[in-house]
């Protein structure tokens, strides 16, 4: 269900780690919660962000939520794509990346879920 | 589900924008029972109407309903609901689920002096079921003896849908064409699923608020709470085709008078996003970085694939004037367009 090779947030974030830097998306559980995304607002590229900063939106076409930074770090790229086709987001979530940081603090990958524990809070949420 | 005005409402079945695009392009079944139905008859009930309602009830034939504000004495809305003339002295009002008790109460007050005439909250014996689509004729047509064809836009007729006894009224909330089907609640599963089965061939799709509200939107229809309450006059929402100057007297119509006299300082408009944004409910309108006004909806619309909402506006702004929305605190930029957003293609 929910990749191993991705750490997790219990905002609902996932984030891929290569080296020192981390795509950043929303899972399939956050993607069914909204419904059809509509629409998605990224950072800057260069802007410095600290773990659990608000770093976008993205909005369906019942709710907007935001996406908040899963690691501290700057955002060294976003997915232009998604402008045009928001919808894979729904389609692919975890497949999907929205921005890429680079980690300022390794360590903080630490406090990130894994992929069983991050089940865990989805069926306790749900 | 969410909880709405007492019930337990599905937001969406299988997905809002499926749900919107099925509406358009063939047929959406919504339940839509939480709306209450309050009757008024006695031999007076037409004055009784008259004096309520900003439109003109005498105009009504039996079997025929309309549009009307329920008016507080400023112009603005008590509520805003559709009459329908049941006979010559029996009303059937159809209002917001949130609004019943409140209407039941200021109707009774507002009565007391006119006669025989009295008012019944019978929102419980009324299970309420719409069918809304291109295809809608088609799937109800099977299940019920009534001529859907000899029923005209905004006339109902009593018959059985589903070998179950109610009224078929060709009227909605979606700016498609359809059938909203009264019956009886504990009928109402036995009817739901006749239609479903009924409409398997015509990729009819249950739809919940979510796509009630993204379709009444781009249809341009009000939605009591949002874009019109009780501080907006009917006047300043732009709806002064529910409004007869000719019926004689009625609540508001002196404030009405007056604020057409003395010219509107704010009115409703449609809008549509250049800036890539959702304007929502509550966001500031500003003109030269002013506060000028407020969203009253906004969303991302399915089929028109475009931000729009409406908004009131200071009435000065030229008719495609552009303004900026403050969208969690940025600045987007809106053009004034006109309504509504959609119309359905004339068969």
């Amino acid at each position: 269900m929910y990749p191993a090779d991705l750490k997790y947030t219990s905002d609902h974030e996932w984030i891929r780690i290569a080296g020192d830097q981390g795509q950043v998306g929303i899972t399939d559980y956050a993607q069914k919660q909204l419904g059809d995304v509509v629409y998605v607002e990224l950072p800057d590229v260069g802007r410095a962000v600290s773990q659990g900063d608000a770093i976008g939106t993205i909005e369906s076409v019942k709710a907007v939520s935001e996406i908040f930074a899963p690691v501290s770090g700057e955002i060294v790229a976003v997915n232009a794509t998604l402008k045009d086709s928001p919808e894979t987001i729904n389609s692919d979530p975890h497949g999907t990346w929205m921005m890429t940081i680079r980690l300022a603090n390794p360590a903080e990958t630490t406090k990130l879920l894994d992929s069983t524990q991050y089940a865990d809070v989805v069926k306790q949420g749900s | 589900m969410v909880p709405f005005a007492g019930w337990d409402m599905p937001v969406e079945y299988s997905g809002i924008t499926a749900e919107h695009m099925a509406v358009r392009a063939s047929a959406g079944l919504f339940d839509v029972s939480h709306m209450g139905e309050i009757e008024v008859a006695g031999a007076d009930a037409l004055a009784a109407i008259q004096r309520i309602t900003s439109n003109d009830a005498s105009r009504l034939s039996i079997g025929q309903a309309q549009y009307a504000g329920l008016m507080m004495p400023n112009g603005a809305f008590v509520d805003d609901l559709l009459v329908y003339r049941l006979a010559a002295d029996h009303f059937l009002l159809v209002v917001n689920a949130s609004n019943v008790a409140k209407d039941v109460a200021w109707i009774r007050e507002q009565i007391k002096g006119i006669g025989d005439a009295v008012t019944v909250d019978s929102s419980s014996r009324y299970a309420l079921i719409a069918v809304q689509g291109p295809a809608a004729r088609q799937i109800v047509q099977p299940l019920t003896g009534v001529d859907l064809g000899a029923i005209k836009y905004y006339w109902f007729a009593h018959g059985e849908i589903a070998s179950v006894r109610g009224t078929i009224s060709r009227t909605g909330y979606t700016g498609e064409d359809g059938y909203e089907l009264f019956v009886p609640p504990a009928s109402a599963p036995r009817v739901w699923d006749a239609l479903l089965d009924a409409g398997k061939s015509f990729d009819l799709t249950p739809a919940g608020l979510g796509a009630r509200d993204t379709l009444r939107l781009e249809a341009a229809m009000r939605l009591y709470g949002n874009d019109i309450d009780d501080t907006t006059t009917v006047l300043e929402a732009d709806l002064e085709w529910i409004v007869s100057w000719t019926k004689g007297g009625f609540i508001g119509r002196a404030a009405l008078e007056a604020q057409k006299e003395a010219g509107l300082t704010r009115r409703l408009v449609g809008f549509e996003m250049i800036d890539r944004a959702i304007a929502r409910q509550g966001h500031p309108v500003l003109i030269g970085g002013m506060a000028a006004g407020h969203v009253t909806s906004g969303t991302q619309t399915p089929f028109l694939k475009k931000a729009i909402g409406m908004a009131y506006v200071p009435a000065s702004a030229p008719p495609d004037a552009e303004f900026d929305i403050d969208v969690r605190n940025r600045r987007a930029r809106a053009r004034i367009v006109p309504l509504p957003f959609y119309k359905r293609p004339r068969s």
